[in-house]
């Protein structure tokens, strides 16, 4: 794989430096190391026991799904299982009451993996480890409604313990664009195989972004985490001001400062978090009250051989069957709708596949992974089409109509519509009709005037009522000519 | 721990260090104790040290007293403990969560 040179577009040949940490909450019924339900949205504090709120003598013990799941995102990356263990981070915070969090340190459970982004870039991950989650503290008080001059904070235990998995990804990163890429397969990957609903706006997906800038062929710079990116766009705006800033003070002499950045989408700035001293000192140690975790060869083979296949191979296969870029438009929306398969089965009861993934693209938005209009009534409208039985137009009126019933007959509703296919030598008597009736166009045209042929091809499509089909009316005046 | 510059000769540790370690976490020192603290920690230290200068190369690694591994539960919910119960005991709660003083602050 060739090095990464993508232009983030900076000035004075600055070149931006970024890896992103994202946590992922992972869809288990219950939390990581006890039985409470692990559930968004429920009453605060009722999803509770004595493992979450660290009462004296409660000990935890790992979920075995929550593994399985942990497991699926590092194969889906690519990284590999190892044997690994749990550690104490140790902080004072009230989201925790514990004390500590229990996370993975030295010995994380995925290692060496890779994401390779739709445009080729490939960005290598460093590690994607299991830890709980934090509680959640709303503050109060002072003017904001942020943590800055609250008076007191409120807590709801429901999310601590849920189990998380933290993606590290290499200092690979050269774009905002790239950053938003990463983040958007990453969560299409999540979702696929099951992992979790990553849903950024309900914080089950949450990423942080470590920035840095260089000039190029330097080593890396000091860089800065960004917190509080809450969507993808957010991310790519926090990105691109965080490198300016960066810019602006090593140009004007200044050093940048390590620290943690806290991004702020109403002002569109990253400002200091005034942390406590040594708040990054954590004083980890092996979590005593947990064994390692050690899945065993035929465990990891078992989940590698369960696994779906991934977004990439699924844009793939779609793109070759209807003879598309794995990159366009449609494919991506299709693929993401989970509606390629819907596609494929239009394909193999005789519909036409190019033709099925455009209306599925654009007619589909509403329906569910399996749509209701069944493959059949989608293939015999476009094979319609094929036959020049429906214009392009048409066709999205009677499919709008199907879409709506949950299925139905093209010829049918094509029939009810009064859509009849014009006798190709009528369509031929409009053309030189129009022709006769605009001879200032027609001689533009024959000039060469690509344009002036809009006026002729309006003229018939009036004549017919919007009947006749427009390719047909095209290679007829091309005919002409 | 890795000893700092001002380590007395003779101890694996500091008095800053054990002020450090004691802020950390959150304990209240008094200074004349201190003095005691650093001792006692730099003796632990060195027993540690001197098997350091045992050959162990042919010693498993150990992160655990016991030889278990992959103690796992089944993802299998049980039931909570009672809301209301928990936040009468707390030091403060309000609107069925916990009160707390503020944390930290934005510049």
């Amino acid at each position: 794989m060739s090095e990464n040179n993508a232009d983030a577009g900076l000035p004075n040949g600055w070149q931006l430096v970024v890896g992103l940490e994202v946590h992922v909450e992972l869809a288990t019924k219950t939390k990581l190391f006890s039985a409470s339900p692990n559930r968004f949205g429920d009453e605060p504090n009722t999803n509770i026991d004595p493992v979450t709120l660290g009462l004296p003598g409660a000990l935890p013990v790992l979920n075995k799904f929550a593994v399985e799941l942990a497991m699926r995102v590092g194969l889906a990356l690519n990284c590999e299982v190892k044997p690994s263990t749990f550690h104490r981070k140790n902080y004072f915070y009230p989201d925790l009451s514990k004390a500590y969090q229990i996370s993975q340190y030295d010995q994380p459970l995925n290692v060496d993996g890779f994401l390779d982004l739709p445009g080729g870039v490939r960005i290598g991950i460093e590690r994607a480890h299991l830890e709980e989650d934090t509680g959640k503290s709303t503050h109060f008080g002072g003017n904001t409604g942020r943590i800055h001059g609250s008076d007191y904070s409120l807590i709801d235990f429901n999310r601590a313990g849920v189990p998380l998995v933290e993606i590290v990804s290499r200092p690979d990163i050269r774009t905002a664009e790239q950053a938003r890429q990463y983040v958007s397969e990453l969560r299409a990957i999540l979702v696929a195989i099951g992992a979790s609903d990553a849903r950024m706006e309900e914080g089950s997906m949450r990423c942080d972004a470590n920035v840095s800038v260089r000039k190029a062929g330097d080593p890396f710079g000091t860089r800065c985490e960004i917190k509080n990116v809450n969507s993808i766009k957010s991310l790519g705006r926090a990105i691109d001001y965080e490198a300016r800033r960066q810019i602006d003070i090593l140009e004007s002499g200044g050093v940048i400062r390590q620290e943690t950045r806290h991004w702020d989408d109403s002002d569109g700035r990253t400002h200091t978090l005034r942390t406590k001293e040594d708040a990054d000192d954590y004083r980890y140690f092996l979590e005593p009250d947990l064994v390692p975790l050690a899945p065993s060869k035929e465990w990891v083979e078992a989940v590698r051989l369960a696994l779906p296949m991934l977004p990439a191979a699924r844009r793939e296969r779609l793109a070759s069957a209807t003879g598309t870029s794995p990159e366009s438009e449609a494919v991506f929306v299709v693929v993401e709708r989970g509606q390629d398969d819907y596609v494929l089965a239009v394909g193999e009861v005789g519909g036409d596949l190019s033709r099925a993934l455009v209306h599925v693209q654009q007619a589909y938005a509403e329906e569910p992974s399996e749509p209701r209009v069944p493959a059949s009534d989608l293939a015999a409208l476009t094979r319609m089409e094929t036959a020049g039985q429906l214009t392009a137009t048409q066709a999205k009126a009677v499919l709008a109509d199907i879409v709506a019933a949950g299925g139905g007959d093209p010829a049918t509703i094509a029939a009810a519509k009064g859509f009849e296919a014009m006798d190709t030598s009528e369509v031929e008597k409009m053309v030189d009709d129009a022709i006769a009736a605009q001879p200032d166009a027609w001689a533009k045209y024959l000039a060469g005037e690509e344009k002036a042929v809009g006026a002729i091809v309006g003229a018939v499509m009036k004549a017919s009522k919007g009947k006749a089909d427009g390719k047909v009316v095209t290679a007829i005046i091309q005919s002409r000519r | 721990m890795p000893a700092t510059s001002d380590t007395p000769k003779g101890h694996q540790i500091s008095a800053a260090d054990v002020a450090k370690v004691a802020r950390l976490a959150r304990l209240d020192i008094d200074e004349n104790k201190i003095e005691k603290f650093t001792h006692q920690l730099s003796d632990m230290l060195s027993h540690f040290a001197d098997i350091d200068t045992l050959d162990l190369t042919s010693v498993e690694p150990m992160t655990q007293a016991y030889p278990l591994s992959n103690v796992l539960r089944d993802d299998t919910e049980m039931p909570c403990l009672n809301r209301e119960e928990v936040l009468a005991v707390a030091p403060a709660a309000e609107d069925g969560r916990f009160r707390v003083p503020p944390i930290i602050g934005l510049d």
